[in-house]
């Protein structure tokens, strides 16, 4: 095989080194700056709603992604965040106080929670989390079932722009954590948990202490990420977050970025809010059929979601370009560039 | 005493209807080693046909299984061709992990057709002679209730003959116990995958005809129906295909004595908490000697 004109091609290739951050850079500007431009409450409503699902993405991501542990549960993560928030945060307690107690609420019970569940390996631990989360629903139904609603004052300086940047800043800062996480020490060790775990455990790895950390991040998110949702609606029904709408949301957005990597949740999060809010306004019911369509085909054909799908188009080019007509053809030589 | 009688015919009435609903999980969990979260949701298109012969047709409720099995069997056939098959040829952990996600995306799918197809309402057939029932000393034994009870022993023993003495049905117990062998033997484990799925289907649309006048048919019973044959499963020890009815049985007792001494509304509680217990504590179930 010939080696490629190097030269040529670095003249109009951009320096790859400044690429990411350069991409971060001009993403975060837009989320900022565009939302004052246009300044209309359905837009701030779509940012908001984006910023959050990058967030449940994240946060699911680092459980189901990194450590290979999938959960069903997660909605009983976003909705004890949500309901210890608002509780706190009705009774007069302010809102980043109440936030932050929501989250590390949310954490401390996944940890009690997690330590007998994962005992359980695979199956068990997906339909486990489903229970947990279902027992939460229906104790909280049967105990609160009556709306919440904020008090008139509160709703007389309601400000939409105020909930986005609180939750343009969550989602910054779970995947700046999941950034993180991933290029911590104990990655190696969770990841290894996901590839496999008995060679994991030979190789010396804690592996419940490591399942444990990435259940306790992606507890700390979820419930942060509830503890948001209830700064935001003005009334709900308290079982409400708790339904598995909220995994399902959290579990698509990760699949459908591609699951496994940070900037997997944040494609995935835009993507499918967007995507979602365009066809709830025309097609009320279809939407969710669309997205359980999309999401099984991106399960079985495309399990590296959307990131996989463009870099396979990005080979495709520029193998192209490279090869020239004669070696237009996909050629099983070359898949393991 | 006669009020703790009740309870309990009303426990094992209900049971049993979690008993078949359960059934077709553990076979497909058994066989296929997936799990079928939209399993449910095969219950609620199960008591939609059943509803349709009902209103549309006229049809008796008991006459509608006629009508109601087959095309449940054919769903689970095309179900199976469309989507399970990519699903069954995966290995070991990737396997049940990805038939999880798929299934939860299809019990999405089809919860929310209905939703569209059949709106929202609450459904439920009552015929003309649903009042009507036995009373034995004091114990009252609706003839619909009594009858259910039948068709579900009935419908136990002819899976357990069906599985024991039949060629397809050995097959698929010999596809359960070590598949690779199976395939050497010239089993083509594809088609015994397919009908062992149809089979499950039919199974589930069996308890959604009993769902349609027993409770309540609503596209969003799916969930309810999925946990429900869920704790059953691992209260009968997974692999247990026809333990799946005695356990049913013990959960619907279980639920129907809770419902009455504890509180009616914790009632849901109860199953699943024994059942994150069993999980936690006895994972190879209670009906399994090890």
């Amino acid at each position: 095989m010939k080696t490629p004109a190097g030269g040529q091609l670095s003249l109009w290739k951009p320096s790859r080194r400044w690429s990411g951050p350069g991409l971060i850079v001009v993403v975060l500007a837009f989320a900022i700056v565009f939302p004052q431009q246009i300044a209309q409450d359905n837009i701030w409503n779509l940012f908001f709603l984006m910023s959050l699902g990058i967030t449940m993405g994240q946060s699911w991501n680092m459980l189901g992604g990194f450590a290979g542990q999938t959960s069903l549960g997660h909605a009983g993560f976003f909705g004890i965040g949500a309901l210890v928030t608002r509780t706190l945060w009705l009774h007069g307690t302010p809102f980043i106080l109440a936030l932050v107690v929501g989250g590390v609420a949310t954490a401390t019970f996944a940890m009690i929670i997690g330590a007998p569940t994962f005992r359980l390996r695979g199956a068990y631990f997906a339909i486990g989390t489903l229970a947990v989360a279902e027992v939460l629903r229906i104790t909280v139904a049967q105990n609160r079932p009556f709306i919440s609603t904020m008090p008139g004052d509160m709703i007389a300086s309601y400000s939409l722009p105020a909930r986005y940047w609180v939750a343009l800043a969550l989602a910054v800062v779970t995947t700046g954590a999941a950034y993180l996480l991933l290029r911590s020490r104990w990655s190696l060790g969770i990841l290894g948990v996901r590839e496999d775990e008995e060679a994991a455990q030979a190789s010396g790895v804690h592996v419940l202490r490591h399942k444990l950390l990435a259940l306790a991040l992606s507890a700390l998110f979820m419930g942060l990420a509830g503890g948001v949702f209830a700064f935001k609606q003005i009334s709900y029904y308290p079982e409400a977050p708790f339904l598995p709408t909220f995994t399902f949301e959290a579990m698509m957005i990760a699949y459908i970025g591609g699951v496994g990597t940070v900037a997997g949740p944040v494609i995935g999060g835009a993507f499918f809010v967007f995507v979602r809010e365009r066809l709830a306004a025309n097609l009320t019911d279809v939407h969710q059929v669309i997205f359980g369509v999309l999401f099984i085909l991106v399960v079985l054909i495309f399990p590296g979601g959307l990131l996989e799908i463009w870099e396979r188009l990005r080979r495709l080019a520029t193998r192209r370009q490279q090869g020239g007509p004669r070696a237009s053809g996909p050629s099983p030589e070359e898949e393991g560039l | 005493m006669s009020a703790f009688m009740q309870t309990l015919v009303w426990g094992i009435f209900a049971g049993a209807i979690y008993g078949i609903a359960a059934m077709g999980l553990a076979l497909v969990f058994g066989v296929l080693k997936i799990l079928n979260i939209a399993h449910g949701e095969l219950v609620m298109l199960g008591g939609y046909v059943g509803f349709w012969a009902f209103t549309a047709l006229g049809w008796d409720p008991f006459l509608a299984l006629i009508l109601v099995i087959p095309a449940t069997f054919v769903l689970g056939i095309v179900l199976d061709r469309v989507i399970y098959r990519y699903v069954v040829r995966l290995w070991g952990e990737e396997k049940i992990k990805n038939s999880l996600l798929v299934s939860f995306g299809l019990g999405l799918v089809l919860s929310n057709l209905a939703q569209w197809v059949f709106t929202g309402d609450e459904r439920s057939v009552q015929p003309s002679y649903a009042g009507q029932g036995l009373d034995v000393y004091g114990v009252l034994m609706p003839y619909t209730r009594l009858a259910t009870l039948g068709i579900v022993l009935v419908v136990t023993v002819a899976l357990h003959l069906f599985l024991r003495k039949t060629y397809p049905g050995k097959a698929i117990l010999a596809t359960a116990e070590d598949y690779e062998s199976a395939e050497l033997a010239g089993i083509n484990i594809d088609r015994v995958y397919m009908l062992t799925f149809a089979l499950s289907a039919a199974l589930a649309g069996i308890a959604g005809q009993f769902v349609t006048f027993t409770y309540a048919l609503a596209p969003s019973i799916g969930m309810f129906w999925t946990l429900k044959a869920m704790i059953v499963i691992v209260l009968a020890g997974t692999g247990s295909i026809l333990g799946a009815l005695p356990a049913g049985l013990v959960l619907g007792v279980v639920e129907a004595l809770s419902g009455a001494y504890l509180a009616q509304t914790y009632k849901e509680l109860v199953g699943l908490v024994i059942f994150l217990l069993v999980v936690i504590i006895r994972p190879q179930g209670l009906f399994v000697r090890k």
